[in-house]
């Protein structure tokens, strides 16, 4: 018998929102021990079908028809306080943000004791006793040492664990993931996934499990239901979706995830290097006060590289690993300890920040996050003038400039006069993209250009980049953490780890041979980099 | 600006306040139209109760003066002073703030140990000290609660821009070549404006308050009527004359709880994820 039953399942918006249903006749069924993925783009209604299963809808939205049965019992019209027995205990939750889902200034073993006390479940003694052992369940080294730690003292994969153990406290019949693994890195993604799915078949708990990235879905998933718009434009077996899909919706999707082969390489030989960066160190903390030198962290040790015109070094890593810093530093946002910095014929280490000024416009930046990166007071046009008149561009030229980029990155002049807010995610990236490119740079420094981004966007991104440097023979530094990603766009990459570059190789020699333990255990921690799918 | 109104008006306290503080300001213009002669002339007999005869509908003072005359003369001192004292502690506490907030380090400790000097300060006593240094007018008072104002502008701005500064598109106008004030001026400060305009309006409400405290202890300009100068006139009087001084308390109180509902609608209209949810 399945476990959660929806049918027909329908959710309405609020009058103003953009389309009138969050969720549309949506049916799926999920039995013990299995896991169902939903997969989808941001706004496709995925979480929405999560939080309506908990009874965590935000207010405006409401339940407008259908089902939803939790062990043949109906959900929909419980009140809250029969909804609250729910959780908990017939089932569990855990989120995307593991910081913030856990409070800060309670103890690990408090905040699983807590679930028992809500549920008046055992004594004291057995409270405890089952908290030590849910967290040795969960994989946490020394669980006497976890429970009195707080949550700032654990590292991401350690809380997310943590929250599995609360979700998993009461043994609940079904565990909702909402995009688990999105913030972690990918060595922590595949343990968590690893988890998850050991949990479910130990115990018999049915998944939904909430993602947005098919190399989960190969990885866990037995079902899986795409959703496009708050529709179900297909569900079935994991395997069969994966190598057969039959909506077109799917098949996009499914060849939108990069590729974890590469392409053929490019012809560079006689190209000159347009970026030369020697010995860059960088170190942070040990200058404060009180702290006195005692928590140094390592960002840039003996970095070297050089990228030559029309090329694209990949600088790959988990978070911490200094790859942003590095980024940063040869931009100068960042000021290095020491090292030697060489954009075309002109050193750009040591130069007073004044006399930097002019020199800026050789080496652009495009940043990770499209809704932070632009001013929201300024119209895209003034925002990619900007750089020029700041170069010296009479104001008039400048925003002719900025009429043709907005033309070259595909979004038509005319949006020159629009507002940031009145863009998509994927559309801003242009423009972000259109600022750096207006000062014409030799080098463009992109630090994870991509990753806010939904997939099939990504992928549009990622071609507007290469075709931009095959027209404009960029050297581009492409920080990311998605080894997917940098296959598809690096001609060669640099993997580092606790700021060191520990391997740089042509990219299709790096996947077939990679020579260092770390980059062996990133690329076997790719997630779905075994499945078989359909377009890739 | 359609949806700042609509989020405005949603908030019907503010509409209230909104009104509330058109009417006093009506007042203030009006005052020289409706009550042509001197609101310190006495006009007819003393101690005369609200509603007598002779249009004297809030009474008289101790001198014969007309206090209606007296409140609409005093909305206009009031009102001056409640802005220009707030503009001028923006004009002190915004740069301090900004450059505290962007620059950081020993920038940043030096500033904020000078604004800390003046936060240690009891504001009333350090109000009356100078105005009673400068001799009392409109200019030292204005002055004295700008001074004593200033400092929590300057923490706010500092942290907004603290905040604004590791954004995305500072960095971005920085890696293009932009002059660090170009930046401050049109990237961060122009981002600021919200939670300033918010706590402007608060401010003009204390501002008021502070001058009538000090017209009150007979410290506001000799040459101008003002609520603060009513109370204190008739507080000797309270029980057997008390509209003398209840009518401008009345004035005081309504200016300052409207400013404070309007202050409380443009926080909402200007920061909408922060306003209560389902309104």
């Amino acid at each position: 018998m399945s476990v959660l039953t929806i049918d027909n399942l329908s959710l309405a918006l609020p009058k103003l929102a953009d389309r009138a249903h969050a969720v549309q006749g949506l049916s799926l069924s999920i039995d013990a021990g299995e896991t169902l993925c939903v997969v989808g783009e941001s706004g496709s209604g995925k979480s929405m079908t999560a939080h309506a299963v908990i009874g965590l809808l935000p207010n405006a939205v409401k339940p407008a028809g259908g089902s939803i049965k939790l062990a043949g019992r109906e959900l929909i019209g419980l009140t809250e306080g029969e909804m609250r027995k729910l959780r908990g205990r017939d089932v569990g939750m855990i989120f995307q943000e593991q910081m913030t889902s856990l409070n800060p200034v309670m103890r690990i073993s408090d905040q699983i004791l807590e679930t028992f006390e809500s549920h008046r479940m055992f004594d004291a003694q057995q409270r405890m006793r089952r908290t030590f052992e849910l967290l040795e369940e969960v994989g946490l080294p020394d669980p006497k040492h976890i429970a009195r730690a707080f949550p700032h003292e654990l590292s991401g994969g350690q809380r997310q664990r943590v929250m599995i153990a609360v979700a998993l406290a009461l043994e609940p019949k079904l565990l909702i993931a909402d995009e688990p693994t999105t913030a972690l890195d990918v060595t922590t993604q595949a343990q968590i996934l690893k988890l998850v799915d050991e949990l479910r078949h130990k115990h018999g708990t049915a998944v939904l499990f909430i993602t947005h990235d098919f190399g989960v879905v190969a990885e866990i998933a037995d079902d899986v239901a795409v959703l496009q718009n708050g529709l179900c434009v297909e569900s079935g077996r994991a395997q069969e979706v994966l190598q057969n899909p039959t909506h077109d919706y799917t098949k996009r999707l499914l060849a939108a995830v990069p590729s974890l082969t590469p392409p053929p390489p490019k012809d560079l030989s006689g190209e000159p290097d347009a970026l030369i960066v020697r010995n860059l160190q960088k170190t942070y903390g040990g200058r404060g006060f009180f702290s006195g030198g005692s928590r140094k962290v390592v960002a840039a040790k003996d970095v070297a590289f050089t990228i030559k015109r029309g090329e694209t070094l990949g600088l790959v890593g988990e978070s911490g690993s200094g790859k942003s810093t590095v980024g940063r530093c040869i931009l100068r946002l960042t000021e290095p300890d020491d090292g030697y910095i060489k954009v075309g014929d002109t050193e750009f280490h040591g130069v007073p920040p004044r006399q930097l000024r002019p020199l800026r416009k050789r080496i652009q930046m495009v940043f990770q996050d499209p809704y932070a990166s632009l001013n929201p007071r300024r119209t895209a046009g003034r925002i990619i003038a900007e750089g020029p008149e700041a170069q010296g561009v009479p104001r008039a030229d400048a925003e002719k400039r900025a009429r043709e980029l907005l033309e070259l990155v595909g979004l038509g002049a005319s949006s020159a006069e629009r507002y940031p807010h009145e863009f998509s995610g994927g559309q801003r990236q242009r423009i972000g993209i259109a600022r750096a490119l207006a000062l014409d740079p030799d080098v463009l420094v992109a630090d994870e250009p991509v990753s806010a981004l939904d997939v099939s966007v990504q992928a549009q991104i990622l071609d507007l980049i290469q075709d931009l440097q095959k027209r404009l023979g960029l050297a581009i530094l492409f920080v990311t953490h998605d080894l997917r990603v940098a296959a598809q766009v690096c001609d060669r990459i640099a993997v580092m780890q606790r700021g060191e570059i520990v391997e740089l190789e042509p990219t299709a020699k790096l996947f077939e041979n990679p020579k260092h333990p770390y980059t062996r255990s990133l690329l076997a921690a790719v997630p779905g980099a075994h499945a078989k799918m359909a377009a890739a | 600006m359609k949806a700042f109104f609509k989020r405005f008006a949603r908030n019907k306290g503010a509409v209230v306040g909104l009104i509330i503080l058109a009417i006093i300001l009506a007042a203030a213009i009006l005052a020289p139209v409706l009550y042509p002669t001197s609101p310190w002339r006495m006009v007819t007999r003393p101690f005369l109760p609200p509603m007598s005869p002779g249009g004297f509908w809030l009474g008289t003072d101790a001198l014969g003066r007309d206090v209606a005359s007296g409140i609409m003369h005093g909305a206009r001192v009031s009102l001056i002073i409640g802005l220009v004292s707030t503009l001028t502690a923006l004009a002190i506490g915004i740069p301090i703030g900004a450059l505290a907030g962007y620059f950081g380090g020993l920038i940043d400790d030096a500033l904020m140990r000078f604004t800390e000097f003046f936060q240690t300060i009891p504001a009333f006593a350090l109000a009356i000290v100078i105005v009673a240094i400068l001799q009392p007018s409109l200019y030292s008072i204005v002055l004295a609660i700008a001074i004593v104002s200033w400092p929590p502008v300057a923490r706010l701005v500092r942290g907004e821009v603290l905040s604004l500064r590791t954004r995305e598109y500072v960095q971005a106008s920085i890696v293009i070549g932009q002059s660090t004030s170009r930046i401050i001026l049109t990237q961060v400060l122009p981002n600021t404006i919200a939670p300033i305009t918010v706590m402007a309006s608060i401010m003009v409400a204390s501002a008021i308050l502070l001058e009538s405290a000090l017209s009150f202890l007979g410290l506001g300009d000799p040459n101008m009527m003002t609520w603060g100068y009513m109370i204190g006139a008739g507080r000797t009087r309270l029980i057997e004359a008390w509209w003398i001084s209840f009518f401008p308390g009345v004035a005081i109180f309504l200016t300052v709880l409207a400013l404070n509902l309007v202050g409380e609608g443009l926080n909402d209209a200007l920061n909408p994820r922060l306003s209560r949810e389902g309104g």
